[in-house]
């Protein structure tokens, strides 16, 4: 009989680290920034490009193309694309794989040329939007964000005011965070006064749109202690999806993929979900980390809000959230998914300076796919023990 | 008249007798010939019970505002509705949830509510479209 716990620290983040550079870069193609990112993290590592063997990647190239850029002939290769959580999700393979012995260094590998649009695809209708979407005006995901905050806000009471809070939270983090690209700080009232995008949001509701990269390596357990710098352990890892159109969303306000994959992670780790002390979560909107918070059980539904309100989330507070900047302050190049992962893997290591969360021993990275449809879950921490 | 929005496209063959409906200003919905189970979008297995057998039915065009948002801008260059505008998931009293705009409405978040009765409205884009709107009931 399989037991989830069997994959419960046997493998390590080993490497992380961003593209050169980010924010807006004509100069550089969505395939390089992937290149960048994948050989600064696995010099991170104290390892070389030869030594990779396993591939992970989501969005418009496949790991096949990323193997042929680095010169790398992988024997294990997984290309799951559900939306921006896909890297944190393929924390979770890698981890499968490499307890298994089919590969053992794995780099899941991002790039994106969100902003510049440098070598990317045209996006082509699909039956679903195309059809029952896009003839209403519907399309990019503040369109559709937008209705579940609607709705929350219907159900709980929740208020603009109380949203911006996680905006202003987010943004106080970022003055901290010399990578990140806004960095002034901001009020609630900056952020009601702000352009008006599609209510209930204004323009500082909204993630960035940026090109970037970030790639993460992973070992095992045994292998990690020989690399350059701490291991961070894998303790738990979680995964599910629900809807892809927001009309086969069960409930607006709750999301039953991150239920799903937040409670897997939590078991196998062995651990609730009032047990941790840094928390990572995908900001493309201002309402996402509470709702998120409401879904993973950290918070009672509607109330996910407060943490950010009464100032837990921020620096010096006691629950510190989104540490780097997030989506909102920091980068947000389409599918952010990889860097709340290298936020929460540097803040295991000690290495944030300004930011640094003191004492820090177990992070929580969680992420959505979609509006919501899908989520990855991780529980990481810089003690292996069991 | 321009046609100020982006026509569907494309149009799917399991979803034929939804635009067939539409052009006689009909709001048909895919109904389960096994469980009775009303849904959207429309697809060729029954998404409650995987039944192969999926018949149509009228909708009454009566429902409720599940949720909204009003557009400041357009977000996609064929969308020429001028701004600003209401987008909206209606819930159908048939049940299932879809997309469309409210119209004949001030677009102001202070007049619309959530779980405002609706009703639907057909407005023709080309001989071969017809889209349903919803509009606050009883208007």
């Amino acid at each position: 009989m399989a037991n989830l716990r069997d994959l419960s620290n046997v493998a390590c983040i080993v490497g992380v680290d961003e593209s050169d550079e980010m924010g807006t870069l004509p100069h550089k193609s969505q395939l390089s920034l992937h290149v960048e990112a994948v050989t600064n993290a696995v010099r991170d590592a104290g390892l070389k490009v030869s030594d990779v063997d396993g591939i992970f990647t989501a969005g418009q190239h496949s790991p096949a193309t990323i193997g042929e850029a680095l010169g790398v002939t992988p024997r294990y290769v997984d290309g799951t694309t559900v939306g921006g959580c896909s890297f944190i999700i393929m924390v979770g393979h890698a981890v499968a794989a490499l307890h298994h012995g089919l590969c053992d260094v794995a780099v899941i590998s991002h790039g994106e040329s969100g902003r510049s649009q440098v070598g990317v695809s045209p996006r082509r209708d699909t039956a679903i939007p195309g059809q029952y979407e896009a003839p209403y005006g519907f399309g990019p995901a503040p369109t559709m964000f937008g209705l579940i905050t609607t709705r929350h806000m219907h159900r709980y009471g929740t208020t603009l005011e109380q949203w911006a809070q996680v905006a202003v939270s987010t943004r106080q983090w970022a003055s901290l965070n010399p990578k990140a690209l806004r960095r002034e700080p901001i009020t609630v009232a900056d952020v009601l006064k702000a352009r008006p995008v599609v209510w209930p949001f204004t323009v500082l509701n909204i993630c960035l749109v940026t090109d970037a990269g970030g790639a993460v390596v992973l070992t095992r357990a045994d292998r990690a202690k020989d690399c350059a710098k701490k291991p961070v352990y894998v303790r738990g890892l979680g995964e599910g999806t629900e809807h892809v159109s927001l009309t086969q969303m069960k409930d607006l306000t709750f999301s039953e993929a991150t239920r799903i994959s937040g409670d897997k992670a939590f078991r196998m780790a062995g651990v609730g979900p009032g047990d941790f002390q840094h928390i990572m979560l995908y900001d493309a909107f201002t309402s996402g980390p509470p709702i998120m918070l409401e879904s993973l059980g950290v918070a009672k539904r509607g109330e996910g809000v407060r943490f950010f309100e009464e100032g837990r989330s921020t620096p010096g507070g006691s629950l510190p959230i989104n540490t780097n900047g997030g989506g909102l302050s920091y980068t947000h190049t389409g599918m952010y998914g990889i860097f709340p992962i290298i936020e929460a893997a540097r803040q295991l290591r000690g290495e944030c300076g300004a930011r640094q969360v003191p004492n820090l021993r177990t992070s929580l990275v969680n992420g959505m796919g979609g509006m919501l449809s899908a989520a990855g879950t991780l529980v990481l921490s810089n003690d292996g023990a069991r | 008249m321009e046609i100020d929005r982006p026509l569907p496209n494309p149009m799917t063959p399991e979803a034929k007798p939804y635009w067939d409906g539409l052009r006689e200003q009909k709001l048909m919905l895919p109904k389960c010939a096994a469980c009775h189970h009303v849904f959207w979008y429309p697809r060729v297995a029954c998404p409650k019970c995987s039944a192969r057998d999926i018949g149509w039915v009228q909708a009454s065009g009566r429902g409720t505002l599940h949720s909204f948002e009003i557009g400041y801008q357009s977000f996609n260059k064929a969308f020429k509705v001028p701004a600003p505008y209401v987008l909206a998931m209606v819930e159908l009293a048939e049940g299932p949830r879809m997309l469309s705009n409210l119209v004949n409405v001030e677009p102001d978040p202070k007049k619309i509510r959530c779980d405002m009765p609706v009703e639907v409205v057909f407005t023709k884009l080309t001989d071969e479209v017809t889209l349903p709107l919803f509009q606050p009931a009883g208007r």
